[in-house]
């Protein structure tokens, strides 16, 4: 690993300061992807502006309709949380089901949304949820922020400093895991949020990406049956050494007839 | 070169180290501390858990410096002098180890998930330690091991 300056500002505006002095600055969440890229020089910055010591990007609050969460927040947090179980149990649910244990106690919010891994958990959450990815400069809606294979609307040295997710009607997640680095081969979040479905894919194509005729057929009768016959076209899916595209088209099937299912209380979540 | 300032296994240790180190590579070969292993350095086989704040966490996916200021605990750290602590008893027994390398982030990952939930079930325990990879015991006896070692710490 190239070595780099080390910084670890205090205030938001401290932590834009110290990117914009840098010649090839990064921002340093959880470090959970960012480490092991250092490592394999696939990134060499000139500094690292370490975020975990500014306390405007913790916290989690929760109103009447929505629940703001915090870009430091780990995944650890977030799943244990009691705001988050009781408004938007998917979303801790979610979290909780991310990485293993280790990972969730340095994992964020904000660097897993930053970064958009093809693979990552809360790009489905965020798009299911319709959130809001808040950053120092402007509210990004879930729609627009999500551009393509680790690619976001993030200007450079643009922060998120945190996310407001809206209380869900009914919301689940469901995902199968790559057994051994438990990222989502297919995980698929469907939420209904003031009573318009939205149905959000990760893990199964070049990024998280939502499926319309799913979201249609949902809209009308929100039954994991109401989804028979629909299959998401294999051309637009990645095959890896993982799962062929069509493997995967058929994952994403089932995963979103069990997130229907257990978002309906009914059998078991995945 | 920034400095760094912190608790291991309850001794105050401070030391000039590049922004580069990463925290394993501090416990192991700065501080001597090798009962922290190095497995696969991406993250994924938990040789290298220790805990920051109480918390288990992956040492090859942290840099020292990230611990400035931190209580770091390693698996020297929750040894007795002399002989084993309950968990690690509970190891011997069960034969919940062949070749040993897995063990220390085992050992640590289970005290945090005991400590969490003092009473786990099988698939708590598998849950819990699905971030630490064993490429010897399929996994059976460790399950006991941790099983067997949360009865006697809960007493």
């Amino acid at each position: 690993m190239q070595d780099f300056e080390y910084q670890k500002p205090k205030t938001v505006t401290e932590a834009g300061d110290a990117f914009n002095a840098q010649s090839d600055g990064s921002f340093l969440a959880g470090g959970q992807t960012l480490i092991p890229v250092l490592k394999q020089g696939l990134a060499m910055p000139s500094g690292l502006i370490d975020l975990s010591g500014i306390g405007d990007l913790q916290g989690i609050t929760a109103t009447e309709g929505s629940v703001s969460i915090g870009a430091m927040m780990t995944h650890a947090r977030v799943a244990e949380s009691k705001e988050v179980q009781k408004a938007i149990p998917a979303l801790a649910g979610l979290a909780g089901g991310i990485g293993d244990p280790q990972v969730r106690n340095r994992g964020t919010l904000g660097g897993s949304l930053a970064n958009n891994d093809p693979s990552a958990d809360y790009p489905a959450a965020v798009l299911a949820l319709s959130a809001t990815v808040v950053t120092d400069k402007r509210p990004i809606p879930a729609d627009e922020f999500f551009t393509g294979m680790f690619e976001t609307a993030l200007e450079e040295g643009e922060l998120i400093t945190g996310v407001e997710f809206p209380v869900a009607d009914r919301a689940a997640y469901a995902k199968f895991a790559n057994p051994a680095s438990r990222y989502a081969m297919a995980g698929v979040f469907v939420a209904r949020v003031d009573g318009a479905v939205r149905v959000a894919v990760t893990g199964a194509g070049p990024g998280v990406f939502r499926v319309a005729e799913m979201e249609a057929a949902l809209d009308k009768d929100f039954k994991a049956g109401a989804l028979k016959g629909i299959a998401v076209p294999e051309a637009d899916l990645i095959a890896d050494i993982h799962a062929s595209a069509g493997y995967r088209a058929h994952l994403i099937g089932v995963m979103a007839r069990r997130a229907v299912d257990a978002a309906n209380g009914e059998g078991g979540a995945a | 070169m920034p400095k760094i300032a912190l608790s291991v296994n309850n001794k105050p240790v401070s030391h000039d180290v590049e922004g580069r180190l990463l925290l394993v590579d501090f416990i192991r070969e700065v501080l001597g501390l090798t009962g922290t292993h190095v497995g696969c350095d991406t993250s994924q086989c938990g040789a290298c858990v220790v805990h920051v704040n109480g918390l288990p966490v992956k040492s090859c996916t942290l840099l020292a410096v990230q611990a400035d200021g931190a209580d770091v605990t390693t698996i020297e750290g929750v040894s007795p002098d002399v002989g084993l602590n309950p968990l690690q008893q509970a190891f011997h027994e069960k034969h919940g180890l062949q070749c040993g390398f897995c063990t220390p982030g085992m050992v640590m990952t289970a005290m945090a998930l005991i400590q969490d939930n003092p009473d786990p079930s099988d698939a708590d325990i598998r849950h819990g330690l699905e971030g630490n990879i064993c490429r010897c015991t399929g996994y059976q006896n460790i399950v006991e091991a941790v099983r067997a070692g949360a009865k006697v710490m809960r007493g």
